[in-house]
């Protein structure tokens, strides 16, 4: 294996052509940007719900409106006391989160071009929740909201996790016959909860 | 006097055209790219389905790609990375390595397929699994993967559910990003229904998606070691990027034991901020999204898990020798260049007989075999659309050309394209046998159609012939001209 991996090496080293520069990146201006506004239409556009709210209590009142008859909701947001009776306490084993209909996580930030949101391993607990829960919500603050990619590593940085991921939309498919389904392997839906500027300050 | 002796030297020469194109049909062991996409043909129907199924993916990615303002400067950004990748592939590979040993991942070399192979079983081995899920991974497929485990007595199985029905079907993927694009609502559900049990007749998207969902999920549920594929591995933090839509990577990989990634070598981008462009850019020239539901970071194994990269390279690093080919390594595979290429869209993925169809497969299979692929340049029109919509532009129809080229040198076409490639470039060079060509052939044409629409010439199959003109341009021009002077 070692003889492999000089063999790849030294035919890299012999064959590559002349070094050639990294090119300056673009940027992509938020200025005049409703960046709330373009995040939400993306959301929406690949089949997410968004909310604007004040406050975490109206963020359970819509989702106990939405699933009325849930059973096991996990809530990553300690803080906000969401779902407080419901609360199952999270196992070391992934697998057990099997039976959880509702995920609430909180988003790092978001990115407006596309919707995505990133969280790290620590926002989940368990990095197989968002994906084996059957319902996630997500919540992030209004002010964390970029214009693009570009501005989401910038953000990212060279933080240390073990695992990150944009998480953009429900989980879906498409590969019969180009129709759209949601709810392939993952969450059947996705519910964003934007925390609007004015609600921060009532919570802190 | 001479032109007389030229065009009875081309006579000649065509006759020796048909007989070698009938002995070439005789004898040849696989079917070539032109047999199996006249099989493809033989349901119209069926052609235009595809044709305009893989249109419509085509004006997604149109659509995604007008609202980005920046697009074309993001395409240029995105090919400039990936030649200082090419440049400096050595280099990086070397620091990706030592950042994901730090990070606790176990790297792995292989420099073919075999060894990959092997490497991935000697985990299996190790941990006695004789089971798996597989998330999408074209390397995998290029490497024949679960055909080696199967063989070895374990079972593979595919979590996309497109490959997942091409799986049960017992096929290869048709389409990279889009396995099962080549199949109807009523196939799926006739497949459900005889391994999955779903109800007899069942044609819905949605209930059958259900069916899959369940049955995959018990999968996910009982495997031990999962397999990935990987988009993006970053040199400067030893991470790797999976992007899927199903989030079916993630559920595979965050409930096995065991995570095992194969990349080909050339996956590697220089640093993070990189991901910014490319994720920019490989949804939305894949489906037109604007981007998959899931781009995951994997940087070091979950508490408790054993996580493995195999590095393969496969004819990578002699294919980075060679200057006319060596940007097919730009390729992030999106499959923008099959949704728009006209022979794609009406042969099918399968008509390629590879790994990966289409024209950049068309441009990465020579590299693997010469013999076996060298139909596949010649599968195209050369329109160039394929380059027009890459999103790191690689000029995919000029290499395609170039590898006619080197084909036709190294003997690896049948004598008759060999010939008529011949007979073009003699009349092409010369602009009196052009002309004269033209002529006789406008006689011929009208006099004597079924000299030329007959089951020698291919491309009249499926073609009416057209009505011929009476003079060239170049006549008619002339004569006009004088008039209005």
């Amino acid at each position: 294996m070692s003889s492999s991996r000089n063999y790849i090496l030294s035919t890299l080293t012999k064959n590559k052509p002349a070094r050639s520069p990294l090119p300056e990146l673009p940027l992509v201006s938020a200025a005049g940007l409703d960046l709330e506004e373009k995040f939400s239409k993306t959301a929406i556009s690949i089949g997410s719900s968004v909310h604007r709210v004040k406050d975490y209590g109206q963020i359970e009142v819509i989702l106990k409106e939405q699933f009325p008859s849930l059973k096991q909701v996990v809530s990553r947001i300690g803080e906000a006391g969401l779902f407080a009776d419901q609360q199952q306490n999270l196992t070391e084993d992934p697998h057990a989160l099997e039976a959880v209909d509702l995920a609430i996580l909180k988003g790092q930030f978001a990115v407006a071009e596309n919707s995505a949101i990133w969280i790290e391993e620590n926002g989940m607990g368990t990095r197989v929740l968002p994906f084996i829960c059957q319902h996630l919500a997500i919540v992030i603050h209004q002010k964390q909201i970029v214009a693009s990619m570009h501005q989401a590593y910038d953000l990212i940085g060279d933080r240390d996790y073990g695992y990150g991921v944009f998480i953009a939309g429900p989980s879906k498919t498409a590969d019969i016959e180009q129709s759209l389904v949601l709810g392939a392997h993952g969450p059947r839906s996705l519910h964003v909860f934007i925390l609007a500027e004015e609600a921060e300050k009532v919570n802190q | 006097m001479k032109n007389k002796q030229h065009v009875r030297n081309l006579k000649q020469q065509s006759l020796d055209i048909s007989k070698v194109q009938h002995q070439h049909q005789r004898m040849s062991s696989h079917k070539t790219h032109a047999d199996l996409a006249e099989q493809f043909n033989k349901a119209p129907e069926r052609v235009a389905w595809h044709d305009d199924t893989l249109w419509f993916v085509r004006q997604k990615r149109d659509n995604a790609a007008r609202g980005v303002e920046d697009w074309e400067i993001l395409r240029e950004t995105a090919s400039k990375i990936k030649e200082n990748v090419l440049s400096r592939l050595d280099d990086y590979l070397m620091e990706f390595e030592a950042r994901a040993l730090e990070n606790g991942i176990q790297v792995h070399w292989a420099k073919d397929a075999a060894e990959h192979n092997a490497i991935v079983y000697s985990i299996f081995q190790k941990h006695g699994v004789e089971r798996a899920v597989k998330s999408k991974s074209m390397l995998t497929e290029e490497c024949h993967l679960n055909d080696y485990l199967q063989q070895q007595g374990v079972e593979i199985i595919d979590s996309d559910l497109g490959e997942r029905i091409v799986q049960l079907a017992e096929e290869p993927p048709s389409h990279i990003v889009l396995p099962a694009i080549h199949k109807k609502k009523e196939e799926v559900g006739e497949l459900f229904h005889r391994h999955l049990g779903s109800a007899k007749g069942e044609k819905d998207a949605k209930v059958l998606t259900e069916t899959a969902r369940q049955h995959l999920r018990e999968v996910f549920l009982s495997r031990k070691i999962a397999l990935t594929g990987v988009n993006f591995a970053i040199a400067e933090t030893g991470e790797f990027v999976v992007c899927t839509n199903e989030g079916n990577a993630d559920m595979g990989a965050h409930l096995a034991d065991v995570h095992i990634a194969c990349m080909g070598i050339e996956k590697i981008i220089p640093k993070r901020e990189h991901l910014g462009v490319f994720l920019r850019l490989l949804a939305r020239s894949a489906t037109g999204q604007p981007i998959t539901t899931y781009s995951s970071h994997f940087k070091k194994p979950r508490k408790g898990q054993e996580m493995h990269l195999v590095l393969v390279d496969n004819g990578r690093s002699s294919r980075l020798g060679e200057e006319s080919f060596r940007n097919s390594l730009k390729c992030i595979r999106c499959g923008a260049c099959m949704n728009t290429c006209p022979v794609y869209r009406r042969s099918g993925g399968h008509s390629y007989h590879t790994a990966i169809a289409g024209p950049i497969g068309s441009i990465l299979a020579p590299n693997m075999d010469r013999k076996q692929f060298a139909d596949l340049p010649f599968a195209s029109t050369l329109c160039g659309s394929c380059t027009h919509v890459c999103p790191v532009k690689i000029n995919i129809h000029e290499q395609l050309y170039q590898w006619r080229q080197v084909l036709v040198q190294e003997g690896h076409v049948d004598k008759g394209k060999q010939l008529s490639m011949q007979a073009m470039k003699v009349v092409l060079s010369s602009p009196a046998l052009f002309k004269l060509s033209g002529k006789a052939g406008r006689k011929v044409m009208s006099l004597a159609p079924f000299a030329l629409n007959h089951r020698l010439n291919p491309w009249y199959k499926q073609r009416e012939m057209p009505k011929v003109p009476t003079s060239s341009f170049e006549e008619w021009y002339r004569k006009n001209r004088k008039k209005d002077e």
